[in-house]
């Protein structure tokens, strides 16, 4: 064996405390994470007809369906943007979020059988998925941009592109609406462990959280009384900032996003220690 | 001798009984509410129960261990432990070196991926970096015996060449500690054999330790050094492998000649569409005689209606040999069942088991497959009757009424001589 394993000692021992985390053995399991990656990319697209081509037809079927609905029926106001960029840059980080919440919400009852039988640090399927989120994500925002260029030179003097500096936050609001969809997920998947029925949930609750999140409407149109609501809701700074910082649009202020990534970190914190601890007498539960 | 391999202290593990460990957001509301208003004592109360009871013990590098032990002793509580399946109540264990088992052949197997793309996935699940998998692919892909077929996807994989795919996998691990439990019973009688001399090599080139766990008491003499005995959540120091056996085969006590089987705790997967209720001894005689007539009734429920079920039941002796098997099918009888209670009686008009102890165990068959199997369902005594002339000879094992003849033999010279 290598050096490492000379003097690799495993301690076994009830944990005691909240705050005890494997960081070593997540670290160790590192492998494991880039072929859990791989595995959901490859079983994903292996099978279907149209291969990678899905992660396109889905987000655009989306928006011309929120397009026609929202904006020509509806007419609700989408703040000067043209609807559908607004739709879908609105869709881009809600879709990584709920990618999140989605794939791993459920990730402890999921893998109950493969847990039973093996160890290693049950938080590499969660990150694993939210690492693979990251590519459809990717590719949605490639098909953005191209739609972007298209519809600022085809539209006679109506659009103009305002990309400037606030681009550069771009990846603070990806990184959020990440955070934010792998926090909620520890938590829910921490409670359905606990609470079995709450499982059925799940699909529900992401479709909830979407009404009060400005995916639909700009936080502009929210009735003045509600506003709070909104604001409070961590996933309204990504939405929201992601449309800024690419279409220069929203009603945003550093505050608001210092609030927002406030409450997003704790989510986040408290969904991973509360995950570590189930993690540990998961089993014996199921 | 440098430091023990593993070290046990004083691991305990307390379950708490009752249905299920997973509440109903119904539950938790109800018993909210009544402490809420007062009444009952909030806390849902179910009883416990200890699976392990002060567990210690050190093995040294290079030994091979058996762990034998009654079905409920502590046996396979102890080696979730040892795998960091689940945490103990209190104690703690140290372990010098990597540790993996044999178990779970398979864990983590995708069927759209190729036989590649998942040796190198549940080689990274089993704890192996991409390098060390890397290096030792080729003589996995050997050991399966599957070059062919690497790049297909195992959902066209037939059964056997999945589970020596698997097994490869985990048999090329190399980790310092090996628990191996009884998965030898995988694959045909070559690739057992395979299997046990992988395991040999294993314990006597590379000098891994080896933690082998078993009801088969012929497999753990030949394979191990020393043993440890579970009883009752309590483990023994590590023993001479005769010694151990011999406690063993005391705690071996006799059962009732009816025992319940319903509350079992749950086989992962069985049980689903029948589950075996009860097994009960209806001779005439009330218990099992040898070369009278014995029979068996195999109570179970069925969660919906099966075709051609079939019921079997084992007799081992108490060093886990089997010495007869009795499945109704043998004798031509499935039977299609609607759902709920069904009884079956099987018998021997002429019970030939040697007089003497035998661990029972039943099963619910399907064609190739079990809806349920209790191992060790029950310890029965087979007494002696006034047909028993022979067991003063010794053990028999099973011991039938053979046909016989006796042909007058002509010697050759006077054979010729009539010629």
């Amino acid at each position: 064996m290598n050096a490492l394993s000379e003097n690799f000692n495993i301690r076994i021992r009830p944990r005691r405390s909240l705050w005890e985390v494997d960081w070593r053995g997540i670290f160790d399991y590192r492998d494991l994470l880039f072929l859990l990656v791989r595995r959901d990319f490859i079983s994903k697209y292996k099978q279907t007809v149209l291969g990678p081509a899905w992660m396109l037809i889905q987000p655009l079927a989306t928006t011309v369906v929120f397009t026609i609905i929202f904006s020509n029926v509806a007419k609700i106001s989408t703040d000067s943007t043209p609807p559908v960029l607004f739709y879908m840059g609105g869709l881009l980080t809600w879709n990584l979020f709920s990618q999140n919440l989605g794939g791993s919400g459920n990730v402890l009852q999921a893998n109950a059988g493969m847990f039973g039988k093996v160890y290693f640090p049950r938080i590499i399927i969660p990150l694993a998925n939210g690492i693979s989120a990251l590519i459809p994500f990717a590719i949605q925002l490639a098909l953005f941009l191209a739609i972007y260029i298209l519809i600022s030179w085809t539209s006679p003097g109506g659009f103009r592109p305002s990309i400037g500096p606030q681009l550069l936050l771009l990846p603070l609001f990806v990184l959020q609406a990440a955070l934010v969809g792998l926090g909620s997920a520890l938590i829910f998947s921490s409670m359905t462990a606990v609470y079995r029925d709450l499982q059925y949930v799940l699909g529900f609750l992401v479709q909830i959280w979407m009404y009060l999140t400005p995916i639909i409407m700009p936080v502009s149109q929210f009735p003045t009384k509600w506003r709070w609501l909104v604001l409070l809701n961590p996933m309204t700074a990504p939405v929201e900032g992601t449309r800024w910082a690419l279409l220069g649009t929203g009603t945003l202020s550093p505050v608001t996003v210092a609030q927002s990534w406030g409450i997003s970190l704790a989510l986040f914190i408290a969904g991973f220690l509360w995950f570590n601890k189930i993690e540990r007498s998961f089993v014996d539960r199921a | 001798m440098g430091k023990p391999i593993i070290e046990v202290h004083g691991i305990t593990k307390r379950y708490q009984l009752g249905e299920l460990g997973a509440l109903s957001l119904r539950d938790a509301v109800e018993h909210g509410f009544r402490r809420l208003i007062g009444r009952g004592d909030g806390q849902p109360r179910r009883g416990e129960f200890w699976a392990l009871n002060g567990v210690t013990f050190d093995v040294q590098p290079g030994e091979v261990i058996g762990l034998i032990g009654k079905n409920g002793a502590g046996k396979s509580t102890l080696l979730k432990i040892l795998s960091r399946i689940t945490e103990p109540t209190s104690g703690e264990a140290i372990l010098r070196g990597r540790l993996a088992s044999l178990l779970e052949v398979g864990t983590g197997f995708h069927p759209e991926l190729s036989g590649r793309e998942n040796v190198f996935l549940n080689g990274a699940i089993l704890g192996m970096t991409r390098k060390e998998i890397a290096r030792k692919f080729d003589e996995i892909v050997d050991f399966a015996e599957i070059e062919n077929f690497i790049d297909t996807p195992v959902k066209r994989y037939s059964s056997g060449m999945y589970v020596r795919l698997a097994f490869a996998v985990a048999a090329h691990l190399e980790p310092e500690i090996l628990i191996v439990d009884e998965v030898l019973a995988v694959g045909d009688a070559e690739f057992q054999k395979k299997c046990i001399s992988r395991m040999e090599t294993i314990s006597t080139r590379d000098q891994r330790t080896i933690l082998f766990v078993s009801h088969n008491i012929t497999a753990v003499r030949r394979l191990c050094s020393k043993c440890i005995v579970m009883v009752k959540g309590k483990s023994s120091e590590v023993l001479p492998v005769e010694k151990a056996v011999e406690i063993y085969t005391q705690d071996q006590k006799v059962s009732a000649l009816s025992v319940e089987l319903a509350e079992r705790a749950r086989h992962s997967k069985q049980g689903r569409v029948g589950r075996i209720l009860r097994i009960e001894v209806t001779s005439p005689s009330g218990e099992l005689r040898y070369g009278e007539p014995g029979t068996v009734d195999v109570t179970f429920h069925l969660k919906e209606a099966v075709k051609e079920i079939a019921v079997g039941l084992g007799f081992d002796t108490p060093d886990g040999q089997r010495a007869l098997t009795l499945d109704t099918d043998t004798a031509g009888h499935t039977w299609s069942l609607s759902a709920g209670n069904h009884t079956v009686r099987i018998g021997l008009a002429f019970w030939s088991t040697h007089p003497g102890n035998y661990t029972v165990s039943a099963a619910l068959i399907c064609g190739h497959n079990y809806f349920d199997t209790v191992g060790n369902a029950a310890v029965w005594e087979v007494q002696t009757s006034k047909f028993d002339n022979v067991s003063d000879r010794g053990f028999g094992g099973c011991r039938p009424k053979p046909t016989v003849e006796l042909f007058p033999t002509v010697e050759p010279h006077r054979a010729l001589a009539v010629l």
